[in-house]
């Protein structure tokens, strides 16, 4: 029970690193793009850290698919919301930032 | 002081922040805003304080009340999101047109 | 105090300042799309807030409907005021009342006495309510089992306080006639969704449909019911509207009308016959609760969901079958 413990500690911080990475990239990178491109994949990564987590600490097969489910959904709806805000930036005008 | 009466206070402070924007701002989308932060921080001093009640699990009665102000409250943003596009047509601003006390 | 208590109140404090901050830029923010934005977020955070307090049914209400719902009705208005002058900016612009009043000085000073008295007043009377009180949980515990379901929640709303959600459903079907009326649908700029975002519809569409059937089933003995299920119902709704879809016209007329007034139609419908066996207006027979509650909220969830939908919209949409 203790090795889950200390396993389930490690992915939530790990996920947080990565969260915390997400956010900086958002506040830190310098155009729409970088900034979508941090979020969303960091972002990602650490939600599945996380999932992974709380997945271990559950009882029933049963919730660990819904934690599943909730990660497949994040990452579909994060992956369409991130495409469509770069497509209509595209399509305002916005340059990519170049060095 | 338990979080119940911290989120009191921080329902009686959102309350008050949406009651000025709602006197200052004129932008009638604004006001909709307003009104909505300040139903939304009654909701909170609703549920806190019930939770406040010693020894007893979280009171059924004021969270189903909120569920309903909730839903309430969407409408009455609906409507009033209506009427401001109406005001937009009819008249071109995004405020309501003065009227003179003189 | 012991560690556990002390994160716990630093997070409740962090969590209440961000709200307070959140809502202070959504409310001062000279840019509209970046309130709404900020809205929804606040929103969000509240969601974490009612989980804090142990009100499951109430977050689940406010990320639906509070933040999802609520901001996307804010962000189609915004939209449709952005495409009625696009070369007028000055829309977005920061309009404070103080240059149209006579005397500003006057008018700051009272402003700033009414908010402090409002202020204390409130806080006040919170602090000096009494501490030693019962309060409901007890009574609504002591009488779960004749109402036919276990979720508390659920039987306040559809049991013991089943006037709310009649009287509730009748603002809601309210605010659509009252929406309606004041006109069409509003015109809109061509949509072109692209091909992620009809994938995306197609996926979500049928899940979010199973998720708020799971809502509405759960909702009797867990955390859910006929208002988040119906909102779900109305999200998936939204997005087929966002894409484009419309009601073909043989639905509009009075298969879409009869949807709409459903939910309230069968609440009353139940409520007569109740009068007419029992004497007494919704109280359920005890052996029937159960059934009948879940009778009521289907047809409650379908009709909240579009309803929904249909506020989302607009406007009134248009019978082309009569033209």
């Amino acid at each position: 029970m203790l090795i889950i413990d200390i396993l389930t500690v490690i992915l939530l911080l790990a996920g947080a690193v990565f969260f915390l990475a997400g956010t900086v990239g958002l506040l830190r990178f310098p155009d729409i793009y970088t900034r979508l491109h941090a979020l969303t994949k960091a972002d990602n990564a650490g939600l599945g850290l996380v999932i992974a987590g709380l997945a271990l600490q559950v009882e029933s097969w049963f919730v660990v698919a819904k934690l599943l489910l909730i990660w497949l959904l994040v990452l579909l709806a994060s992956a369409s919301v991130a495409h469509l805000i770069a497509k209509t930036a595209r399509q305002k005008g916005i340059k990519p930032w170049t060095k | 002081m338990s979080h119940y009466y911290l989120y009191t206070l921080v329902g009686i402070g959102l309350f008050s922040l949406g009651f000025y924007t709602l006197i200052v701002h004129k932008h009638l989308l604004r006001k909709i805003l307003a009104i909505n932060i300040m139903g939304s921080g009654v909701f909170l001093v609703l549920v806190a304080l019930a939770g406040r009640i010693q020894g007893a699990s979280s009171d059924p009665v004021p969270q189903a009340m909120v569920i309903t102000g909730i839903v309430v409250a969407v409408s009455a943003t609906a409507l009033a999101l209506a009427l401001f596009v109406r005001v937009r047509t009819k008249t071109g601003g995004v405020e309501l047109p003065e009227h003179s006390l003189s | 105090m012991d560690e556990i208590s002390f994160l716990l109140l630093l997070f409740d404090s962090l969590l209440g300042l961000s709200l307070l901050w959140l809502a202070w830029q959504a409310l001062s923010s000279p840019d509209l799309f970046r309130a709404i934005v900020l809205f929804i977020a606040y929103g969000l955070l509240m969601a974490l807030v009612w989980i804090r307090l142990d009100a499951v049914d109430v977050a689940l209400a406010e990320a639906a409907i509070g933040s999802g719902l609520t901001g996307a009705l804010l962000l189609a208005t915004l939209a449709r005021l952005e495409t009625k002058n696009s070369n007028q900016l000055s829309v977005n612009k920061q309009q404070v009342i103080n240059k149209s009043v006579n005397n500003p000085i006057l008018f700051w000073l009272i402003l700033m006495i009414l908010i402090l008295v409002l202020v204390t007043g409130l806080i006040y009377a919170v602090l000096t309510l009494p501490e030693n009180i019962a309060g409901l949980g007890g009574i609504v515990a002591e009488n779960l089992n004749i109402s036919g379901v276990t979720n508390p929640v659920t039987a306040v709303l559809l049991n013991f306080r089943s006037y709310d959600t009649l009287l509730e459903m009748s603002v809601l079907l309210l605010v659509l006639i009252a929406v309606w009326s004041l006109g069409g649908i509003p015109k809109q700029q061509q949509l072109f969704p692209g091909p992620v975002l009809n994938l995306l519809i197609k996926l979500l569409v049928p899940i979010l449909i199973i998720v708020s059937g799971y809502f509405l089933w759960a909702g009797a003995d867990a955390h859910g019911g006929a208002f988040q299920a119906g909102a779900i119902l109305g999200a998936a709704g939204v997005l087929l509207l966002l894409t484009g879809w419309r009601l073909s016209g043989s639905f509009m007329g009075l298969a879409l009308r009869s949807m709409l007034i459903l939910g309230l139609g069968v609440f009353i419908v139940t409520g007569v016959i109740l009068i007419i066996l029992d004497g007494q207006f919704l109280e359920y027979p005890v052996s029937h609760s159960g059934l009948l509650i879940l009778l009521i909220e289907v047809v409650a969830t379908l009709s909240i969901g579009i309803t929904l939908a249909a506020l989302f919209l607009g406007g009134r949409p248009v019978d082309r079958r009569r033209k």
